[in-house]
C-alpha cells in the first residue's frame, strides 16, 4: 500500500470538470507543487472550492489566468484582481460564503452531516435563496455540506501510512478538506517511516489520505 | 499623534485583562500597539491562531505564521494553532470577548456595512459576518468621514448590511458613541473638537451624554 506518487501522477488524476477542494489561506498552506503541475495539463472547466483563488500568477491564480476554472466556491476572492476580471467577463462563476459557514460546510461534508443552521448571513444579500428558520427568536440560514471529487491539501510531515502533521497557521482548511473529498492528495515537506510521528502530533489520521506528494514533485 | 493612532489608542482603553480579542484589518490592527502594559490580552486570528504577537523583524519572518490580513506575525508564549472550523466555532460560539473592526458605514441603530460596495462585484466577505454575529462585544474604529468627506455614521445604511447584530461602541478621531437601545449616545470627544463639528460630520441623529468626557488625557480615560 504505497501512497506516495509524483506530482505529475497526482495532476493526471484530475479530470475535466472535476470538483476540487484546495487547502490554504491565501498561499499559506496551499499545495503549490500540485497546483503548478495541474497548470501543465489540459484539464479545464474545474470547480474549485477554496477560501481564496491565489494571487495573480501565484497558486490557484495561475489556473484562473489560464481560464481553467469554471466555478469557485469560497469566502474571499477580492484580493486577486484576475478573479474580479474573470467574473466580470462572465468566464467565472462565483459562490460566496462567510468564512465560518464555508469551513463548517466542509466539516459537515466530511462528517456525514446533512446541513446546519447558522445565524451568520441572516438578513444579508448572502441569505438570498437560502432556507431560513427561526429558532428561539433568532434567524438562522440552512447551509448544506460541501463535498468534492478531490481534495488537494498541504501538510508538514507525513508518515508512509498517510498520517499528517501541519505547520503553524498553514493548517487552516487542510484537515477539514482531508475528510470531505473522494480522493485526497496531500502535498508534504517530508515523509517519514510509520512510527516516527508521535500519535499525539498527528492531526489528520491516515484513513483520510489516499496519496502523498513530496513538495517539489519527485517520488 | 495621527488620527488613526488616536482612534487605536482610544480603542485599546476598552480592553480588559485576559480578554480574547480579534482585530480587523486597518485601524483595528494598530490597537495591538497601544494595549496598556498592566493588562494581558490574547489576540485571536481567524486563520487559526490564539496568541498572535507583533510583526516580526524581516529576518525572523516565518511564512507559515500570518494573520487574517495574510501579513507575517509572531506568536506569544502560550499560543495555539487550530483549523478554520474550530476558529470560526470560537467566533460564532461566543468565545471572543471583543472584536474591533472597520466599517464602510454604521447606522443610527449601530448596524454595520463593511463587506460590499453597491455597483461593484461582490467577491469577498471573509470573516466579517461571522465576527459581527458572534463576538460578545463589537467596537467599530473608523475615520469619522470618508476621504471625500461623506459621513460614515449614517441614519440608514446605503451599503449592504453585514449583520443584524448592533455594535456596542463607535470610535472615530473626533468622538466616541455608545450604541443604546434608542440610538447613538455621544460619550467622549476630542477636546479641540466642537459639538457643532461632530453634528456637521455625522449623518445620524445622536444624543449627548450628560457626563460627556473629553479625551484630553487618554491614559486617564477609564473604560466604561
Amino acid at each position: 500500500m504505497n501512497k506516495i506518487i509524483s506530482s505529475k501522477e497526482a495532476a493526471n488524476l484530475i479530470k475535466n470538470g472535476s470538483r476540487i477542494m484546495v487547502g490554504g489561506f491565501g498561499l499559506v498552506g496551499s499545495p503549490l507543487t500540485i497546483i503548478e503541475e495541474i497548470t501543465k495539463t489540459n484539464v479545464n472547466q474545474l470547480e474549485i472550492i477554496s477560501n481564496n483563488l491565489g494571487e495573480p500568477g501565484k497558486g490557484l491564480g495561475v489556473l484562473v489566468q489560464m481560464k481553467k476554472v469554471k466555478k469557485a466556491i469560497g469566502s474571499y476572492f477580492t484580493s486577486n484582481p484576475d478573479v474580479v476580471k474573470a467574473y466580470q467577463s462572465g468566464e467565472l462563476e462565483v459562490e460566496l460564503l462567510p468564512q465560518g459557514t464555508f469551513s463548517e460546510a466542509i466539516r459537515a461534508g466530511g462528517t456525514g452531516i446533512g446541513g446546519f443552521y447558522t445565524p451568520v448571513g441572516a438578513g444579508t444579500e448572502l441569505a438570498a435563496a437560502k432556507e431560513e428558520r427561526v429558532i428561539d427568536n433568532k434567524h438562522y440560514l440552512l447551509q448544506t455540506p460541501l463535498k468534492a471529487d478531490f481534495a488537494l491539501i498541504k501538510a508538514c510531515k507525513a508518515d508512509e501510512l498517510g498520517n499528517l502533521t501541519y505547520s503553524k497557521s498553514a493548517r487552516n482548511f487542510n484537515p477539514l478538506m482531508a475528510a470531505s473529498a473522494d480522493i485526497v492528495i496531500a502535498e508534504v515537506e517530508e515523509i517519514v517511516k510509520a512510527g516516527e510521528l508521535s500519535p499525539e502530533e498527528i492531526v489528520t489520521p491516515h484513513l483520510f489520505v489516499d496519496y502523498l506528494v513530496l513538495k517539489g514533485g519527485g517520488r | 499623534m495621527k488620527p488613526k493612532e488616536r482612534i487605536a489608542k482610544r480603542a485599546s482603553r476598552e480592553l480588559k485583562n485576559r480578554d480574547i480579542v480579534n482585530l480587523g484589518i486597518g485601524i483595528p490592527t494598530l490597537v495591538a500597539e497601544y494595549i496598556p502594559e498592566n493588562i494581558q490580552v490574547f489576540l485571536h486570528s481567524e486563520n487559526g491562531i490564539l496568541g498572535v504577537g507583533p510583526a516580526p523583524k524581516a529576518d525572523a519572518v516565518d511564512p507559515d505564521i500570518v494573520n487574517a490580513g495574510k501579513l507575517p506575525v509572531s506568536i506569544e508564549e502560550g499560543a495555539s494553532f487550530f483549523d478554520s472550523a474550530a476558529s470560526f466555532g470560537m467566533i460564532r460560539g461566543g468565545h471572543i470577548d471583543v472584536s474591533i473592526l472597520g466599517v464602510l458605514q454604521v447606522d443610527r441603530s449601530g448596524r454595520v456595512a463593511n463587506w460590499a460596495v453597491p455597483g461593484k462585484s461582490v467577491l469577498g466577505v471573509g470573516g466579517a459576518m461571522d465576527l459581527l454575529e458572534g463576538s460578545k462585544k463589537v467596537i467599530v474604529t473608523t475615520m469619522h468621514t470618508t476621504n471625500e468627506g461623506e459621513p460614515k455614521i449614517v441614519e440608514e445604511l446605503s451599503y449592504p448590511i453585514t449583520s443584524w447584530r448592533k455594535v456596542d461602541l463607535i470610535i472615530t478621531e473626533l468622538a466616541v458613541f455608545s450604541v443604546q437601545e434608542e440610538g447613538l449616545l455621544l460619550i467622549d470627544k476630542q477636546p479641540n473638537v466642537t459639538l457643532q463639528e461632530i453634528i456637521e460630520k455625522t449623518g445620524a441623529h445622536f444624543e449627548v451624554d450628560q457626563n460627556l468626557i473629553e479625551i484630553s488625557d487618554l491614559d486617564g480615560v477609564v473604560a466604561k
